[in-house]
């Protein structure tokens, strides 16, 4: 008993004298994600090339619309200053690449930050309270994904008219599905297990538990599936460009230069090689951003 | 254990014919709903500061019960007093401010701990949950005050639950659930999965909060050596339905119910002398399926002493003495 008494006064000592700071997931997290070097690395090339996209008119002596009559579909050429060619319009590639970015990294981030927000607290909420509502939610989802996506497109024009935000709406509307989905499933292995109950027993809210105690613990397999969808996304905006929905000449996007660049293959490579670089590029960044990300918010993987 | 109820006469939490049933789908597709019935018609008083042991093999509706008391599963039937107030069926509002005199310890240590959470955060949601006025400093504070209460350096503040043992797991279970200084903690199986040193260990730190804390504990397990140490009453179960409710001596002295003696002629002696020639009641079959358990008595299957009557009439649970009880009909003559 004389032993128990003196230890817990060494352990009430320790603590006294060691003051620790109290930390989070978060905190830890993002202290993990900046010793990953490839996901530092992926932050800064994509940092430059959204500082690129927003600084273009800067960089570069032409303008996205403006046809040198001079160099229609000319290679790379440093003297004329068209550093990375031009298009079949005489326009400067590089500074359309640069345009192109703000479209389709805009698209891809806005629409996967829709689906992320959505798709979570739809999924977590239905597979939580499971049962009735589970099914009701569900069945939603259901009905929308049997819905037409251009059809649903093309209604949203008709309704609201041509506007770039509403690919925005439209792509987050669609995605944000499967994210519920694949949250859903996750949820519902997770709502059984002891430590929710234990929060329940302590009182904690169905609001907080979800929150608190559910979310994190789907955050692996929704990061994953995020780095799934930007790229996904950015392809589905080109699609839409291409029949004329998306976004309209002479703006354009990195899917739209990409399938222009993929017609004309044999004669100008280069209108194909350099906007696939940038995307392949971004996509790789956010690959490694995401991994990083997934790293970091598991405890157990340090 | 005469001596706390004489000395407190006042139940802290009173069961009254509890009851849970969960309905299952019937057999094929037109099947009419079955009736499972895990916990059925269970009543007994607890005493501030006593500890009551349910024990009784798995399957049999301890862990449902435990569970029920504190409304985690909602009880299909009857009444659970606490504090002369029934809170079965109490709407989330009410129930809240009582949650932080109920508290539980489980079974597996790990599972119970959120692995995406640092130990300090674990410990402190119920603070910050019931107390969060207290603000984050003093809040920390009575995290370490409480993890060097239970063993725990306060300085792994900031670890992460698999960083830890099984033992020291369950030791932060253990302060989560002593953190907001409950009435009643029931604890489920808190050390079956610990190996038997620690087991000890886990035992005696339980032993020792509930003495400075005069906590009530209700501790559910399987291990009747544990059960004899640590509890002053016993609780028998089986099928859902109490066989017997005892103190402690009286039930590993003199036990009424033909289940309970088999339990304990089960429980090993470390002697190999008694061990050899001691007598042992070995049960035979399996337990029945609680969907459809035996009419009568649900012991009568596997009862060495059944005689017809236990087919036919459910035994009650008579009062042997002021403190022993049983549901057997021939318990006078065991």
């Amino acid at each position: 008993m004389m032993n128990k008494n003196q230890k817990t006064a060494m352990l009430q000592a320790a603590g006294a004298a060691g003051e620790i700071e109290g930390r989070s997931l978060w905190r830890d997290a993002r202290i993990r994600l900046f010793r990953n070097k490839a996901a530092v690395g992926s932050m800064i090339i994509l940092a430059i090339i959204t500082l690129m996209a927003i600084f273009a008119p800067l960089l570069s002596p032409f303008e996205y619309d403006q046809i040198d009559w001079g160099y229609i579909q000319e290679g790379p050429n440093w003297e004329n200053g068209h550093i990375l060619g031009t298009d079949g319009n005489g326009r400067d590639i590089f500074i359309r690449i640069l345009y192109g970015a703000r479209v389709s990294l805009a698209v891809g981030l806005l629409a996967t930050a829709v689906s992320l927000v959505i798709g979570v607290t739809y999924g977590a909420v239905a597979g939580y309270f499971g049962g009735r509502i589970d099914n009701i939610m569900m069945r939603f989802v259901d009905v929308l994904y049997s819905l037409p996506f251009m059809f649903f497109v093309i209604m949203l024009m008709v309704v609201f008219g041509r506007n770039i935000f509403l690919i925005f709406v439209a792509l987050g509307a669609v995605e944000w599905l499967t994210m519920a989905r694949i949250v859903r499933g996750q949820t519902l292995s997770i709502r059984r297990r002891e430590f929710i109950e234990a929060a329940h027993a302590t009182g904690v809210s169905n609001f907080k538990i979800i929150f608190r105690h559910v979310i994190p613990n789907v955050l692996g397999p929704v990061i994953v599936y995020m780095t799934l969808t930007i790229p996904q996304v950015i392809l589905t905006e080109s699609f839409l460009s291409f029949l004329g929905l998306g976004v309209q000449e002479p703006l354009t996007s990195w899917g739209v230069l990409i399938s222009e660049g993929a017609k004309v293959i044999e004669a100008a490579t280069w209108m194909l090689i350099y906007p696939a670089i940038f995307l392949a590029l971004t996509l790789f960044c956010f690959n490694f951003i995401g991994d990083g990300l997934r790293d970091a918010l598991d405890p157990k993987d340090r | 254990m005469n001596a706390i109820r004489k000395k407190k006469n006042v139940p802290i939490l009173s069961v009254r014919d509890l009851k849970v049933h969960f309905s299952l789908p019937g057999k094929g597709f037109f099947g009419a709903e079955r009736q499972l019935k895990a916990v059925d018609g269970i009543d007994f008083d607890l005493y501030p500061g006593e500890t009551l042991g349910i024990v009784g093999e798995s399957g049999c509706g301890k862990s449902t019960l435990g569970r029920a008391i504190l409304q985690l599963i909602p009880p299909t039937d009857g009444q659970v007093v606490w504090l002369g107030r029934d809170i079965v069926g109490a709407p989330h509002r009410e129930m809240q401010p009582l949650r932080r005199d109920l508290q539980i310890i489980f079974q597996d240590p790990l599972a119970s701990l959120n692995p995406r959470m640092t130990i300090g955060e674990i410990i402190a949601e119920p603070l910050v949950t019931h107390k969060s006025e207290l603000g984050k400093d003093e809040i920390k504070a009575r995290v370490k005050r409480m993890m060097a209460r239970v063993g725990l350096l306060p300085q792994m503040i900031n670890r992460y639950p698999h960083e830890f043992s099984g033992g020291q797991c369950q030791r932060i279970g253990i302060a989560r659930a002593m953190i907001l200084e409950p009435k009643l903690i029931i604890c489920d199986e808190p050390v079956s999965a610990l190996d038997v040193s620690i087991q000890a260990q886990i035992v005696n730190l339980l032993q020792e909060l509930q003495r400075e804390f005069d906590l009530s504990m209700i501790f559910i397990s399987h291990d009747l050596s544990i059960v004899r140490h640590i509890c002053h009453r016993i609780l028998v179960l089986y099928l859902g339905n109490l066989m017997e409710l005892a103190d402690r001596d009286s039930i590993y002295a003199n036990p009424k119910h033909p289940y309970t003696k088999a339990l304990i002629s089960a429980v090993p002696i470390p002697d190999p002398e008694i061990e050899r020639t001691k007598e042992r009641i070995v049960l035979t079959g399996d337990l029945p399926s609680p969907i459809n358990p035996p009419s009568g008595c649900v012991f009568r299957t596997r009862c060495p002493f059944a005689k017809d009557v236990c087919a036919t009439d459910v035994p009650t649970v008579d009062t042997v003495n002021d403190h022993h009880q049983v549901a057997c009909h021939f318990h006078e003559r065991m």
